[in-house]
Order: C-alpha cells, then structure tokens, then sequence
C-alpha cells in the first residue's frame, strides 16, 4: 500500500485506510463509507487542477470527516437529538492520526476485508460492498461492471450496510476461532469478483471496469498483510496464472480458445513468473489448502513450453490430493481429464461414471463436454456429437456455448 | 446471476379477462406489482420490467427469402397463453429467482384471490465459468 501511484490509482489506495480511519473514529459504517465517497469524488474533481496535496491521505480524511459532520448534523437537527463528541470537536483535530500509524491503517484494510466479506451479507452485496469500501469503484463503476442499473447497485450497497448493521458486525478483527472462516469467505469473495472479470472479459462492453485486475489487486493487498498465508498465497498466484493467459484464451470474435490450442508466446511472462514463485513459497510453509494447489496445477499448465509437454502425471496427483481435502464433484471431474490426459480417455471415461450417479453434477454442461471430449479422442465421433449438444443445450455461458456448436460443426465436416 | 421471469397469462375468452374486474380489484393488482417491484429495487435484485401491452395489438414481423417485410397479426394462434410482462432480476442463485417468481404468481385477481399465473424463469446467457 504504498501511495506512489498517482490520480486514480493512489484514490483507490488510499480508500480504505482513509475509510478505516474515519470509522474508528466515528463508528457508524455505512455513513462513513458514503462520506469516504463523497471525499473520493471531491478529489477526483479537485486535485488535477489543484495537484495532489502533500498528504492526500489526511486530505482525504478532513473531508470526509467534515462530510459525516454535516450529516450528523443534519440527522441530529432533524431527530432533535445532540450528537455531542462529533459536534464539540473540530474535525481536523478529531480524525488525522499520527504519521506512526502505518500498522493501523494496514490492519483497517484487512477489518474492512472482514466486515464487508462477512457471512451475513449475500455473496452479491457483499461483492458490491467490497469493491465500493476496499476498492474505492464507484457505485456507477461498480453498476456497469455488473450490468445492472445503478440505482439497483447504489441499493444493493445500502441494503449491504443494513445488514452489517442489523446482525452486529463491529469494526474488529474476527476473534480467532472465526479468523478461518472469515478468511475463507473474503477470499471466496475475491474470487468471484475474478471470475466475473474473467466472463465479461472474453466478452463485449469494452468500456466495462476490469474486474480481474481488480480481484488482483485486492488480493495483492491481502497478500500483503497477510504474507504467511497459503491460501492468501495461492489466491494471488491462481490469479495471476490464469490472467497471464487472458490475451491467448479468446479468438477475436471473443471466441474460446481451449488451452492445448492457444499461442502460448502471447502468455504474460512476468505474471507467471510471480504466480510460480508464490506457490513455491507457500508449498514449502506447510498446510496446503485448496487455492494453493488450484494455484499449483495452474502454474504446471503455464510452465509447459507446448500443450504436449505438459506433466499430466503431476496434474493427476494435484488433483488427487485437492479431492482429499473435500468432496467436490467438479474437482473429481477435473481429476478425470487429467488422468485421461496421462493414461489414456479409456480411464477417465470410467472415472465420468461415478459422476453419473452424483445428484450435484450429473445435469452439469461440463460433465457433457468433458465425456464429449474423451469419446472425440478415443476416435468416437458419433457418440461425442451427441454429448457435445447435450452440453450445449445446458451451458448458460454464451462463449462456451458458441465453442460447443463450433466442435460440433467441425466433427461434422470431418 | 441473472435471470428473465417471464409471467404467462391464459388466452382464451378475452385477454385476461382483466376489463371485467371490479376498480378495488384491479386496484390491488397494480399495487401487487408495485409493491413486488419496490422490494425487488431496494434489495438491489431489480435489473429490469415491464408489462406489455395486450397481445390483440401484438403483430408477428418477419422477413421473407425475398427481402420483403411481412407484418401480421399475432400472437402465434396456436398459443394458448400470452406473455404479459417480464423481469429481469440478478440474485445469488437460481432458488431466489424461484422464489421471487413464485411471489408473482400469487398477484391477487378476482375476489383478490391469488391468481397463480404461470412464471417461465430462464437464466440469462453469459454467467461467469463455473468454479470449483
């Protein structure tokens, strides 16, 4: 969290240290968080006509501050109720912190994570949340982002701060028992901000905020202050080694282009360089959870020079392990294309007949393509067809469904 | 995740019937909706509705191998329910959008009786890839 970036940049930096320090101080959330707002929006009026003040960060602060005093104000005007500490006191004198308080304003960051991440908000409001408090987008952003309109997101946010209010979540650190559980839900979240972005990206809308490098960014700063963290870790590194093939992974129509096929010269080089060397690092410190070997399978596909020299008996015992550490069928699926990578389609076909049976999968597209795929390379085409429209006929994603109808097309050419 | 609620209204002896419903009965109907769509707008789900105008004005357009434009009467007459209006809401997942699909089909008709219209719920294309 360094504040050498400039304009924007050093805006969204600076957002949740600046909001951290507002709600400490103040205690009310969701107006802190529209004052930090409002501050956000005056600097990005203000500053590239005023320059940047020598301490944006303090700057940021003052107006905020004097914003919720305002609303303070009005609110105790209107509720005929004294809100003394907020009024007797100066607002300069009541939030600008000492210079020493860099720890502070780190652990603000990851509190903010915590609270806007917490398991009683929905998964969307709490997206929504997160990328408002700790990303510093604007609801506008935020809105496009998403494709819904903006008043929808401004009370998709609003509701997010009631329900934080409603069920108690202070401004504190999970207590230690929690601290697991919390973090699970803060990095799941993060990774469903990354996967919206990785969607729309192999998509239109252009203009739209992106999404992944955002994910990245967020979960950069969790890597931060907390280094020690595989999972932290492997959320990073799984990350970057999936956004290094973003130029490669989509034709120009937007089309998908599988992995064995894509040019791999165009692959983010130093992306995959740090992703690599996050999970090396982490897989060294102990536990390994499962974003760290998601991470770590990743990082097998982006070391390989072509498809063919993929260590396909490597990704086999990752996956084997990741099936270890919970019941997951789509893990087990991967499993399956794995093992028929390494030892032939004969064997993963019959790992696919488990999944059959499995009420959580057996209607999924992806078991479809996947057995689609293994019958094209074991030379039966006609049975393949047939599974390629199956799965077609239920994927809700259009690029995939476009890249099954184009299989299916050239199957039937040949 | 995104999904389209599609609300069916039976054809068959008049469009809906609805120009024989009494004002008061009506009246709650229109406030059903109105009120269904403030819920849906302040817990941010709201992407978008509408009601459509009835289907006796509905024309079928379409064009011809020969590049000629042919506008006819529609809907199709085979159909034996009309599409009276639509949302498109973005919820968490697809039981959320059941339920505020079920919600709509409980809109009060006659007597103020629910009357359990039929909802088709269909997921907008160009959801994320699925996750592990």
């Amino acid at each position: 969290m360094r504040p050498t970036a400039t304009g924007e940049h050093l805006l969204r930096e600076l957002a949740p240290q600046v909001l951290g320090a507002v709600v400490r101080r103040y205690g009310d959330f969701g107006a802190a968080e529209d004052a930090v707002q409002e501050a956000l929006t005056a600097a990005a009026i203000e500053w590239p006509s005023s320059g940047v003040p020598e301490n944006p960060r303090a700057w940021l602060i003052q107006v905020a501050a004097r914003k919720l005093t305002d609303f303070f104000r009005s609110e105790s005007a209107r509720r005929r109720r004294e809100t003394k500490i907020v009024l007797e006191t100066p607002p300069e004198e009541n939030v600008v912190p000492p210079p020493d308080e860099a720890h502070v304003e780190q652990d603000d960051t990851l509190v903010l994570l915590f609270m806007c991440c917490h398991p009683a908000l929905t998964r969307p409001s709490a997206i929504a949340l997160t990328l408002r408090a700790v990303g510093g987008l604007t609801t506008g952003e935020i809105a496009s982002a998403f494709l819904v309109p903006e008043a929808t997101m401004a009370q998709r946010i609003s509701r997010a701060k009631q329900s934080i209010k409603s069920s108690g979540v202070g401004f504190v650190m999970p207590p230690p028992a929690d601290r697991n559980a919390s973090l699970g839900a803060v990095l799941h979240v993060l990774y469903l901000v990354f996967n919206e972005g990785y969607a729309a990206s192999s998509g239109e809308a252009l203009q739209r905020v992106d999404l992944s490098s955002e994910a990245i960014r967020l979960a950069r700063a969790a890597h931060e202050l907390l280094p020690d963290d595989g999972e932290v870790s492997g959320l990073l590194a799984l990350m970057l080694l999936t956004d290094a093939r973003r130029a490669a992974r989509t034709g120009p129509s937007g089309e998908i282009i599988p992995l064995d096929e894509q040019d791999r010269s165009l692959w983010n080089k130093e992306a995959i360089a740090e992703g690599v060397q996050l999970v090396t690092e982490a897989m060294t410190r102990g536990t390994v959870g499962s974003y760290l070997l998601q991470a770590a399978i990743a990082a097998v596909h982006d070391e390989a020079a072509r498809a063919e020299d993929t260590d396909w008996p490597q990704i086999v015992a990752l996956y084997s392990v990741l099936m270890r550490l919970g019941d997951n069928p789509m893990v087990a699926l991967n499993h399956a294309v794995a093992v028929a990578m390494a030892r032939g389609p004969a064997e993963g076909l019959a790992l696919l007949a488990k999944l059959d049976r499995d009420p959580r999968i057996k209607d999924h597209y992806r078991l479809d393509a996947v057995r689609a795929h293994l019958l094209e390379r074991s030379g039966e085409i006609t049975a393949a067809v047939r599974h390629y429209e199956a799965a077609a006929e239920k994927t809700a994603s259009l690029p995939e469904r476009n890249y099954l109808r184009m299989k299916i097309a050239r199957l039937r050419a040949s | 995740m995104k999904f389209m609620l599609m609300m069916h209204a039976p054809r068959g002896t008049g469009d809906y019937q609805i120009n024989q419903w009494k004002p008061e009965e009506f009246r709650a109907h229109i406030q059903f909706m109105k009120d269904l769509n403030k819920e849906l707008r302040e817990a941010g789900e709201l992407v978008g509705a509408e009601g459509l105008a009835p289907p006796a004005q509905a024309r079928i357009v379409r064009t011809q191998g020969d590049g000629a434009l042919e506008v006819t009467d529609g809907p199709f007459a085979e159909s034996k329910e009309f599409l009276a209006g639509y949302w498109i809401v973005d919820v968490e997942n697809a039981d959320r959008a059941y339920a505020i699909a079920g919600k709509a089909s409980t809109a009060p008709g006659p007597g103020g009786k629910p009357m359990g219209l039929k909802l088709e719920v269909r997921q907008v294309m160009s959801a994320p890839p699925d996750s592990l």
